[in-house]
């Protein structure tokens, strides 16, 4: 039972895929500007990423090993093929919002990482769990994000308005750099930082420091 | 006429930057962009790889899977997926091995980031945006060229700044990944100036 807890929980914190391993950022930045449209993108990604763990250790002892990338790849294409469909089928709305982010599922790191790092050595319902806790740990940072932009970008909690803005006749002046893309990368910038304060092992080793005598050389050739 | 491709490709270059704008192929841009070296390999393949791959992934759109393209009443754009990210490794698998028999040079430059371009979201994202705008396949050739420059140009100035950074004295905390988004983000601003240009 601590075994499930830990591979649950430890992708939200401790291994975060995208504070930590860098992975799956891409649909993170874009996709956070609205909260609904975060988590429709949440429950597309989780989905594909548990059940595509899920299919790939059930054949992993039948897939050969040079072309496993082949075969996980059209697992994870065609589960993301049938996510889109059912998208397009009853929210064709958020569909078009999301345009290409939902096809790029299929390059997300996140997924192939998963099939490749733990559904490939482990049994199919500790790979589902696996993934699923990754899943989540995506949806927190980007649940995180999302909040943060909507509410300052346009004075919003999932399309309720809390703030009222100054062009309702209210006092808040909405903050449209929250709305840009560029606020993205300072909001998961400092939420790793924020991160990495509470966590202190996840601190990266700097690759060299610079020796005080060669600071002063070099400010002797200068 | 070239007036349209020449705006093309400066949109695909500056004002829809796809690494800045749309976010694709963040990972490797990220992890790949502590040294200027690496990240020339790595942004020349981008543009090989989107040069080849978006005109040919248009073709098999607009005559095999587009609606009424193979045969009257036929249909098979919900394959497409599948049929691009196929066609994508394959490409890279052939042009691995063409560069490694004819141009042994550039195949050693390239050397480890050939594969990985492969699971790389920038080469599917230009190519779905290529087949969502319905670029013509000489449009498309241009906007593979111009999004794959566009990315390398990219990663190269975050390259430049990364090895500049290291003399810089960091918070613990934000050293490595955390100042590396920071920068990406004032770069982010840099590139949003190019919003305004219309040609």
């Amino acid at each position: 039972m601590s075994k499930v807890k830990e591979v649950l929980l430890n992708p939200i914190f401790n291994d975060n895929p995208i504070a930590l391993q860098i992975l799956g950022i891409c649909s993170a930045l874009a996709v956070t500007g609205n909260l609904y449209i975060t988590l429709i993108m949440c429950v597309a990604l989780t989905t594909v990423v548990t059940l595509s763990n899920l299919f790939v250790s059930l054949i992993r002892n039948h897939i050969p090993t040079n072309i496993r990338i082949i075969v996980q790849i059209s697992i994870i294409a065609t589960l993301v093929m049938l996510v889109d469909e059912v998208l397009q089928a009853f929210d064709y709305e958020s569909s078009k919002t999301l345009s290409v982010f939902v096809g790029l599922i299929v390059t997300n790191c996140i997924v192939m990482g998963r099939a490749e790092a733990f559904a490939m050595k482990n049994g199919p319902l500790m790979s589902a769990i696996d993934g699923f806790g990754n899943g989540l740990g995506y949806s927190a940072i980007l649940i995180v994000i999302a909040i943060i932009r909507e509410f300052v970008g346009a004075g919003t909690f999932y399309g309720i308005e809390i703030l009222p803005l100054t062009t309702n006749g209210g006092w808040y002046l909405a903050n449209n750099f929250f709305l840009t893309p560029a606020s993205s990368f300072f909001i998961i910038g400092f939420t790793i930082w924020g991160l990495r304060q509470w966590k202190k092992e996840q601190i990266e080793e700097p690759e060299f420091t610079i020796s005080k005598n060669s600071l002063e050389a070099e400010k002797r050739t200068t | 006429m070239l007036e349209t491709y020449l705006s093309l490709f400066i949109k695909a270059v500056f004002v829809d930057n796809i690494a800045i704008n749309f976010f694709l192929g963040m990972c490797t841009f990220l992890a790949i962009s502590k040294r200027i070296q690496p990240a020339i390999g790595l942004g020349i393949a981008v543009i090989v790889v989107l040069g080849l791959a978006v005109p040919i992934n248009n073709l098999i759109f607009n005559f095999l899977l587009k609606e009424d393209a193979l045969f009257p009443g036929s249909d098979l754009h919900f394959v497409g997926l599948i049929c691009y990210i196929g066609i994508i490794a394959a490409l890279v698998q052939i042009l691995e091995m063409f560069l490694d028999r004819y141009i042994p040079a550039l195949y050693n430059a390239l050397g480890v980031f050939l594969p990985l371009i492969t699971v790389n979201c920038a080469i599917l994202g230009g190519v779905l945006f290529s087949i969502e705008r319905n670029l013509a396949f000489t449009e498309s050739i241009v906007f593979g060229l111009g999004a794959g420059t566009g990315w390398a140009l990219a990663i190269v100035a975050l390259a430049g700044i990364t090895e500049r950074l290291k003399y810089a004295d960091i918070p613990e905390g934000l050293q490595g990944l955390g100042i590396t988004f920071i920068t990406v983000g004032l770069m982010c601003f840099g590139f949003l100036s190019f919003g305004g240009i219309s040609l």
